[in-house]
């Protein structure tokens, strides 16, 4: 199926075609998300785990879709907001809570934390904590991919909250100008921390930022987790195939804070009710059921993944401290 | 030997490590077509076409970031502002992202690029044009900071910077393009991190880098025929910085006069001055002194920026007055 180059607008309702065997890995990467952050968040409020904890709740759908539709040798560029996109792209629940913890097992030894994943073997280029400025990195791994003809593809996810900031205007320039095989997904998830977007931007269609760069763009809803991975499949493969970037506005909603320590007056608690009402993971287990999954099946998935988070739970605790710094500052 | 220029010793620096290896790509504004704003890549489109050497638009967050992240998978760009006074407009992709990765990833990602360009005052261009801003980023730990100070230095350092596996800040002395020095045909590499002695002396260590260095050559000139014999120490690199050659030369002479371009409110010169006392401290027969522009913003006219900058009689007299002569 191919989109027309410029989608924008199209928040369409239109169904998209599903098999149990399809969905239900996806519906098992977004429920393993979810427990995840659960246990981070139990984590945190125990003082297990500190700093800024930004989590993903309600957004699942976005990351797990999107990095559905990739090769894995294909690169991903995140945020803050990276424990989705990481655990999507094929690292451990064990490694990333390892991590959160601090601890010497973590993904990244300790010295990142939450907002700073990375992953060499899983082509994972971070974990980005200054909003935007993430963008123009993901343009440049896609411009050494064009430079040398390796036919991967660089996603770079960010929120509504970027497309204000000289980095993300820049990179979206540069990436338009050169034809770089980029697909930049704006996660729009209507609140900039406690700002809502009709106080932020003066559009409400950010996937316009687009036409300023002569790039391609698309824009839907972000609860339906199949329609994520055939959108974004378009993209990834246009970039793959014509070097063209395309500007990508997913609508979605994060059920929780911007962080832990933001309790979310500025929004109604109707409002998240009637969020919560379009969750993703509730969607795609409904239509499993509707496809004829069985619920002993489910249940038994549902088992395992809150196994597998157990799991990383205890081995994070379990773990040595972080204790070795000094190495990687500069590589000799 | 040939003597040839600075700007002639980067171009050639820049040439043979492209010859040599086909990740290292430049990119920057008016590197290609117009050869260069100071003609430092004059030639360089011709020989390596417009797939190595990439005009950009005025987009320094843009580019600088690019180069970030084609350099963590594998390439190795170098990033010329046309000065580094526009390096203040990235400094974000320097700072948070070229300096941080490597320790961020746990040691995964690392980020092998040069950052280059004119820098520190000019000549009548006004404040936000004539600035020395090495003590921003020699501040910044998982940099590099390199500032040659000849021909022969730049070329040498240019071509380790480029193979150097970590970002490497590499400031160029604007007013320097044009000095000439002997530099050799045959392939040579410079450390990072290993100062020079410019000049020997046994009465006082004069520390400067960059275009202060050859004022400090000059102003030593002027010394000895008064009989002071001033050694004159080029650190080359600022980080990491070769702690040991200056301590060792403060050992011999016993005095120390640090003379830098930059303002002296939290300058590296300061840091130079710590090093010095905490290391030679039973060594010194008198206070380190410290020569530096005046602490203002650079005044356009030409009598007045003179004023700011040390000049040769600035260094003079805080010779003499570390030698007890003033």
């Amino acid at each position: 199926m191919r989109m027309p180059k410029d989608a924008g607008d199209a928040l369409d309702d239109e169904p998209v075609p599903a098999t149990i065997e399809e969905l239900q890995p996806l519906y098992r990467q977004m429920l393993a998300i979810r427990r995840m952050e659960e246990a981070s968040a139990k984590a945190y409020s125990q003082g297990k785990i500190g700093g800024f904890l930004h989590l993903i709740i309600g957004q699942e759908a976005v990351c797990v879709g999107a990095t559905a539709a990739l090769r894995p040798d294909d690169y991903v560029v995140a945020t803050y907001r990276d424990h989705g996109h990481a655990y999507a792209k094929g690292m451990t629940a064990r490694s990333m809570l390892a991590e959160l913890y601090g601890k010497k097992t973590g993904l990244v030894k300790g010295l990142g934390g939450s907002m700073h994943f990375f992953s060499r073997e899983h082509n994972f280029l971070g974990g980005h904590g200054i909003v935007g400025g993430h963008v123009p990195i993901a343009a440049g791994a896609a411009f050494a991919s064009k430079y040398r003809g390796d036919g991967r593809v660089t996603l770079c996810f960010f929120g509504e909250g970027a497309s204000t900031i000289g980095g993300f205007a820049e990179g979206l320039a540069l990436a338009g100008l050169w034809k770089l095989p980029v697909v930049l997904i704006c996660e729009n998830n209507q609140y900039s921390m406690g700002t809502p977007m009709y106080r932020s931007l003066a559009v409400e269609d950010v996937s316009m930022r687009a036409l300023a760069h002569g790039m391609a763009r698309d824009r839907f809803d972000g609860d339906d987790v199949l329609k994520v991975k055939q959108r974004i499949a378009i993209a990834v493969e246009r970039a793959r195939e014509t070097n063209e970037p395309t500007l990508v506005e997913v609508v979605t909603y994060r059920f929780r804070g911007h962080s832990m320590s933001d309790p979310g007056l500025y929004r109604t608690k109707e409002e998240v009710e009637e969020w919560k009402r379009r969750d993703p993971l509730g969607r795609a287990r409904s239509l499993l059921v509707e496809l004829g999954a069985a619920e002993a099946d489910l249940h038994a998935l549902e088992d395992d993944v809150k196994a597998e988070i157990a799991d990383a739970v205890g081995f994070a605790e379990s773990s040595p401290v972080a204790d070795e710094y000094l190495p990687y500052v500069i590589k000799e | 030997m040939p003597v040839i220029s600075y700007r002639e010793a980067l171009n050639q620096a820049m040439v043979e490590e492209m010859d040599r290896d086909p990740d290292v790509f430049i990119m920057g504004e008016e590197v290609g077509h117009y050869q260069g704003a100071y003609k430092v890549t004059q030639g360089l489109l011709q020989r390596f076409s417009e797939r190595r050497v990439v005009d950009t638009p005025i987009a320094e967050m843009g580019f600088a970031g690019i180069g970030v992240g084609a350099a963590m998978v594998g390439l190795r760009p170098i990033i010329e502002f046309m000065t580094f006074n526009f390096s203040l407009v990235a400094i974000d992709q320097i700072v948070s992202n070229a300096a941080k990765i490597y320790q961020m990833s746990g040691g995964q990602f690392w980020v092998p690029i040069v950052f280059r360009g004119p820098s520190g005052p000019a000549v009548q261009v006004g404040s936000q044009h004539s600035q020395a801003l090495e003590s921003f980023y020699a501040h910044v730990p998982g940099l590099k900071v390199v500032m040659p100070s000849t021909a022969y230095d730049a070329k040498g350092l240019l071509k380790t910077a480029i193979r150097d596996d970590n970002p490497v800040v590499f400031m160029e002395g604007e007013t320097l393009y044009g000095t000439t020095w002997e530099v050799p045909e045959d392939e040579y590499l410079l450390p990072l991190g290993k100062g020079d002695i410019k000049r020997e002396g046994s009465h006082v260590t004069l520390v400067a880098w960059s275009k202060m260095v050859w004022t400090c050559l000059d102003a030593a000139k002027v010394l000895a025929e008064e009989g002071i014999e001033a050694e004159v120490v080029d650190p080359r690199t600022l980080r990491p910085l070769d702690t040991p050659l200056i301590v060792e030369s403060v050992k011999k002479t016993g005095r120390c006069v640090i003379v830098e371009v930059g303002w002296p409110h939290a300058g590296f010169g300061a840091e130079v001055a710590y090093q010095v006392q905490q290391h030679a401290l039973d060594f010194l027969d008198a206070p380190i002194e410290r020569v530096c522009s005046d602490d203002v913003p650079m005044p356009y006219a030409k009598n007045l920026e003179i004023e700011v900058q040390p000049q040769v009689e600035d260094v003079i007299a805080a010779v003499k007055r570390a030698l007890y002569l003033a």
